[in-house]
């Protein structure tokens, strides 16, 4: 059984006023600026249910935005985020929506640029959140492990091939999440690791075959 | 350390074998499940001690409302009270109070707090152990390690539910909190393993059934003014507790209870704001006039 920590329940030191609106709004944008890490023409956040109606209340978009440019859960400046040079850099909108199909606390992130993504996420309490799809790839990240996330051609050998590379830094593999568009077709894995992966195996992973993104997702400090 | 501590009655029997306090036992533990160091537990212990102090220094000094305008200057409110009248309950108590009123309203300010286990709750522990300490002179190492027994106290509850109150109600978060609360003034005070646990059961137990219900789906109201309510309540606990007034349901199976109450309480009450005070005529009159 997977444990919570001491350290979980005495933390995060966060701007308020609330863990899975306002924290959990900061790691997701956090998350998603790692996931993209490339500076978009246009970034639009869709918040969805509790998301959309208590957001403003809560602070939530500004805790996307902040966590988007790279603020941390306790950056004094999440209260004032739009008023931000870095803000005001940025091409950004909010879209307020209701979808009972969808998480309470769901949001897209619609990314355009030179890498149009779609991602989506969810705020789980507590400041836990988890990225549920990438441009409708089934993913499995919570930011607590370093991740690899590759979306690759569909064929036999992949993960042997990606897996023997990681094996050559001796990092343990936590978890790993498969899926495809269809035979043949994309496919995405996410790989969660114990340890860090060092730049030579990203490297020769970025270039084996047919790997069209390649993202080492750092983790999220707590 | 071979099995890790998941009960309660484990700590309490961990500690007796190997005579040892809780956050000693609680740190082995940490350190046994092989996530972090005791030096990371307890740096983070220390981080978080300092920055619930910031907090309660920055809310008492502020009476700016939070963004609907429904609260923010109740702190203000109390401390010019107990300026020149005494409460009932003596100066300790006033500043538990004081501290819980400032912590919280700073939470909606967006101010930077520690959600100790959540933000809603955010003003119970830093409170009552912060006031305490500050009252009674208690050195910081022991302040951080009532901090870390108030933590294992926590973590022992969300392994059987999720401390959020739209799993389980606000006996989840603010009740969990004063439990907490609990746990960390007993050890202050130098209570025996047994009283520690013992004051964190009666705080838990007492609250059992506490729903969540804000106004306006905002961490508002009720929230900030449960915070005070349960830092007091958390001291009655240990009153209790340092009596020798054992709660006669044992510690797990009052964490079994409030599991079972939270799964039968309705999503109406679990921060949904679709029932109890968040549905009266005033909360819904107050809706249309706040920002959204």
């Amino acid at each position: 059984m997977n444990q919570s920590s001491i350290i979980d329940i005495i933390s995060p030191i966060m701007a308020g006023p609330s863990s899975s609106h306002t924290a959990g709004a900061v790691r997701l944008g956090l998350l998603v600026r790692n996931i993209y890490n490339a500076k978009p023409d246009k970034i639009t956040f869709k918040l969805y249910n509790s998301y959309a109606s208590t957001g403003k209340g809560h602070g939530t978009d500004k805790g996307l935005l902040a966590g988007f440019l790279g603020f941390s859960v306790c950056d004094k400046r999440i209260k004032t985020v739009f008023d931000t040079p870095e803000a005001k850099e940025l091409n950004y909108e909010f879209e307020y929506l209701q979808d009972f199909n969808r998480h309470p606390n769901a949001v897209d992130f619609v990314i355009e640029g030179g890498l149009n993504m779609l991602i989506s996420g969810n705020s789980v309490g507590a400041g836990e959140i988890e990225i549920t799809n990438i441009n409708k790839f089934s993913v499995n990240l919570n930011g607590k492990y370093n991740t690899l996330l590759l979306v690759y051609e569909d064929m036999p050998g992949v993960i042997s091939a990606v897996t023997a590379v990681i094996q050559k830094d001796n990092v343990n593999i936590a978890s790993l999440h498969c899926d495809r568009s269809g035979k043949g077709k994309d496919a995405s894995m996410c790989i969660c690791l114990d340890g860090e992966l060092s730049r030579d195996c990203f490297k020769e992973i970025s270039e084996l075959k047919d790997m069209y993104i390649v993202r080492y997702i750092k983790k999220l400090e707590s | 350390m071979k099995y890790p501590v998941t009960t309660f009655r484990q700590l309490y029997y961990t500690c007796k074998e190997q005579r040892k306090q809780i956050f000693e036992v609680a740190l082995e533990n940490e350190v046994d499940k092989g996530d972090y160091s005791e030096y990371q537990v307890r740096l983070q212990a220390a981080k978080s001690l300092n920055a619930m102090k910031e907090a309660i220094q920055e809310g008492l000094k502020s009476t700016e409302l939070s963004p609907s305008r429904m609260s923010g200057d109740d702190c203000d409110k109390l401390q010019r009270r107990y300026a020149n009248t005494r409460s009932i309950l003596g100066s300790t108590a006033e500043k538990i109070m004081i501290y819980a009123l400032a912590t919280s309203e700073q939470n909606l300010r967006m101010g930077t707090i520690v959600a100790c286990p959540t933000a809603g709750s955010c003003g119970i522990v830093p409170s009552v152990l912060i006031a305490y300490a500050e009252e009674n002179k208690i050195r910081e190492d022991d302040e951080i390690n009532a901090l870390i027994t108030a933590g294992e106290v926590g973590r022992i509850v969300s392994n059987k539910m999720a401390l959020a109150g739209a799993v389980g109600g606000c006996q989840a978060e603010c009740g969990v909190a004063s439990a907490m609360a609990a746990a960390a003034l007993t050890q202050m005070r130098g209570g025996t393993v047994k009283q520690v646990i013992n004051a964190a059961a009666l705080a838990l137990k007492n609250i059992l059934g506490l729903t969540c219900d804000p106004v306006c789906g905002l961490v508002e109201i009720p929230c900030v003014k449960r915070n005070p309510f349960l830092a007091i309540h958390a001291v009655t606990a240990s009153e209790l507790a340092m009596a020798d007034i054992m709660s006669k349901i044992p510690p797990d199976e009052i964490v079994d209870a409030m599991e079972q109450t939270g799964q039968l309480m309705s999503p109406l009450l679990k921060e949904s704001s679709k029932g109890g005070l968040a549905t009266t005529k005033t909360a819904l009159a107050l809706e249309k006039n706040i920002l959204k």
